[in-house]
């Protein structure tokens, strides 16, 4: 290729890159959320949750239409999302073991139907499985068209409620005792997310769409202590390993788009650990040793 | 023996060999650790396959074992830097991994045929044409030895270790104060992990080991108390699920690793809903009861301080008049209008003062 740059004006590209924009940008903002709220592995399990909907949607429909799939893939991540909250609100175990079993367990579910679809004489069913690899290239120009929808939609939600999830985040006791009805906000603000993790599906696949979750907003961390900030920069965080993985994969022969998004998420993440100011390992390294120092001068 | 012998023997085999590790995995809030290692054991295979270019080469299934370990300590590693929480660094950390293998694999698909599909999914079907054939003897399924082998390992490390791996869990402040340092137990164990994970996932795919090894040890976390009790009901429900599962995959003719993944979830949440003491409906009962305990002991307290005989006689909600009745019942209470505590009410009312005001008891005095 004579100039790697060409490629932002061929609209394949253009149309992949900005599904995989919307993606990045709204995983960036929700997941912050979520991270915050110590839910960061929420996004494996509902991910993995999503493929019984997505088979189970194709199999009452018999269409591969992009909306239709992802209602039922919602409709499961929602059903695994309230299970495994009752499984630790009324049980002794643990919100690690109750997602680890309602994960994998789905995701069976998933295998068993989807091995039964493919039987059936409709065996129309090729496509499915992008849902658990995801398949960035294979997105058409109207699955980005209802993407931007989603987006516009649950970027206002966020902004008008935006007060209200601060609060709910850091504070839910205090949010509690001025009346909000905080178990109206926590399942709204768990569907956003819920909503974010569904729509990144088809671009990363149900494996990687935890990283893409977690990454941008525990980079984003690094560089501010402000919400609105963090959500900022873990937006642009995220909208850019979408645009940059999309970019790399079409230039490089073979190279699969979600894992090479993963990566660039990856790499921004280790360089904001690494290098941010303040909380940075690096300025945490020569802050400690600064102290040394000066101890030792003090001492003579 | 039959093929479909054959493959209910390494379901079984498997699927205890998978829980019993995971036991420790549950107790010590580790499980998610078993869905990263299952993830990244495919970089080892990966790597391995560069350094032999041999796919069957057993050092494929050390690179997968050593990858197992080092996820854990990269994990550990991010989560000490304190800058992400430690359920945060397992989401950074595993899928970096994963998507470095499955870019590997398909910019070198030519030369690998790596199948990403048979380890994540895994195939339990076609674990019958592999054979073990020893001097020239086919001595029968290569999945069933390998099953085994990874059982009587885990059997063997729990066996010897018990009281250390105990000790570790419930206890690690102790246990290193008398010498057991718990990292090398934690690493052993992991390493264990990984081990099982790499002996399983050939035949029952990646999913299918975090189902089995986290669902019945859970399920069996839910029925008691006893650490030695616990891992047998783990094992019995890990062998109960890879039994009903394969029956019904043949009967149904779908996924057997899925069926199977689905069986272990139908045991955990039929033990969730009905466990006497710690499932669903006992809980919903027990935390009812509690609330009618506190309100009815709480009126009885207001009737005793006085506030309550004149504005007891507006009581109208159906709430409130079912608990004045199940006091009057009980014979703690007597009137219609105005309420006055009969003898064992003011007993009952001393006795709960006892409990709730511990420090109050000579105030009046």
């Amino acid at each position: 290729m004579a100039n790697p740059l060409l490629l932002f004006s061929d609209y394949t590209f253009q149309t992949v890159a900005l599904g995989s924009l919307l993606m990045g940008v709204l995983s960036g903002i929700l997941g912050s959320f979520a991270v915050l709220r110590k839910q960061s592995l929420l996004g494996d399990g509902v991910s993995h949750a999503a493929l019984p909907g997505v088979v189970f949607a194709f199999m009452l429909t018999g269409t591969k239409n992009t909306e239709i799939l992802l209602l039922g893939a919602l409709g499961t991540g929602l059903i695994a999302t309230a299970l495994m909250m009752n499984i630790v609100k009324h049980s002794r175990v643990k919100f690690d073991a109750a997602l680890a079993v309602v994960m994998s367990v789905f995701f069976g579910l998933g295998l068993v139907l989807f091995t039964y679809v493919q039987k059936s004489p409709n065996a129309n069913q090729a496509g499915l499985k992008r849902f658990i690899y995801g398949q960035a290239a294979a997105m058409l120009e109207r699955d980005v068209y209802f993407m931007q929808i989603c987006a516009v939609v649950l970027l206002f939600i966020v902004i008008l409620f935006f007060k209200e999830f601060k609060l709910l985040t850091f504070d839910s006791d205090f949010a509690k005792s001025i009346g909000m009805p905080i178990g109206w906000m926590n399942a709204g603000l768990s569907l956003l997310i819920v909503l974010a993790i569904i729509i990144g599906l088809q671009t990363v696949g149900a494996i990687l769409m935890s990283a893409m979750l977690i990454a941008p907003a525990a980079a984003a961390r690094q560089w501010s202590s402000k919400l609105w900030q963090m959500i900022t920069l873990a937006a642009v965080f995220g909208g850019l390993s979408g645009v940059l993985g999309t970019w790399v994969s079409s230039s490089f022969a073979q190279m699969p788009t979600g894992p090479a998004i993963v990566v660039c998420v990856s790499v921004i993440t280790i360089i904001s650990l690494l290098f941010a100011p303040k909380r940075g390992l690096l300025s945490r390294l020569t802050r400690q040793h600064n102290q040394k120092r000066k101890l030792e001068a003090e001492r003579g | 023996m039959s093929a479909g012998i054959e493959i209910q023997i390494i379901a079984v085999l498997t699927a205890v060999a998978c829980a019993l590790p995971g036991v420790f995995l549950v107790l010590r809030k580790m499980s998610m650790m078993s869905d990263a290692i299952t993830h990244t054991i495919l970089l080892g295979i990966v790597l391995g396959f560069f350094v032999t270019q041999d796919l069957s080469s057993p050092v494929l299934l050390l690179g997968a074992a050593l990858i197992g370990v080092i996820t854990v300590w990269l994990t550990e590693l991010t989560a000490k830097t304190r800058l992400v929480s430690e359920d945060s660094a397992i989401g950074l950390i595993f899928p970096l991994l994963f998507s470095v293998a499955i870019i590997l694999i398909s910019r070198y698909a030519g030369s690998v045929h790596l199948d990403t599909d048979s380890v994540l999914l895994g195939e339990l079907a076609f674990a019958p044409f592999e054979r073990m054939v020893v001097l020239g003897i086919d001595i029968g399924a290569k999945g069933m030895y390998t099953g085994g082998v990874i059982l009587l390992l885990n059997i063997l490390f729990i066996g010897i270790f018990f009281k250390e791996l105990k000790l570790v869990t419930f206890d690690p402040i102790l246990s290193a104060v008398i010498g057991f340092s718990p990292a090398v137990f934690h690493y052993s164990l992991m390493g264990m992990v990984s081990l099982t994970t790499v002996g399983a996932f050939e035949a029952v795919g990646s999913v299918l080991v975090v189902a089995f090894m986290i669902a019945p040890p859970a399920t069996a976390y839910l029925l008691t108390d006893d650490l030695k009790k616990m891992i047998g009901l783990t094992a019995g429900f890990a062998a109960v699920s890879a039994i009903v599962g394969y029956q019904l995959a043949v009967y149904l003719d779908v996924s057997i690793a899925g069926s199977m993944a689905v069986t272990t979830g139908i045991i955990f949440m039929l033990v969730f809903f009905l466990a006497p003491k710690r499932g669903f409906f006992a809980d919903i009962v027990k935390k009812k009861k509690q609330k009618e305990y506190f309100a009815e002991n709480a009126f009885l307290l207001q009737i005793d301080s006085g506030v309550n005989a004149m504005e007891r006689a507006a009581v109208t909600s159906k709430r409130e008049k079912k608990i004045m009745a199940d006091l009057r019942q009980k014979n703690w209470i007597v009137g219609e209008e105005k309420y006055a505590l009969t003898a064992e009410g003011i007993q009952q009312v001393e006795s709960i003062k006892k409990e709730w005001f511990p420090g109050f008891q000579n105030q009046e005095n």
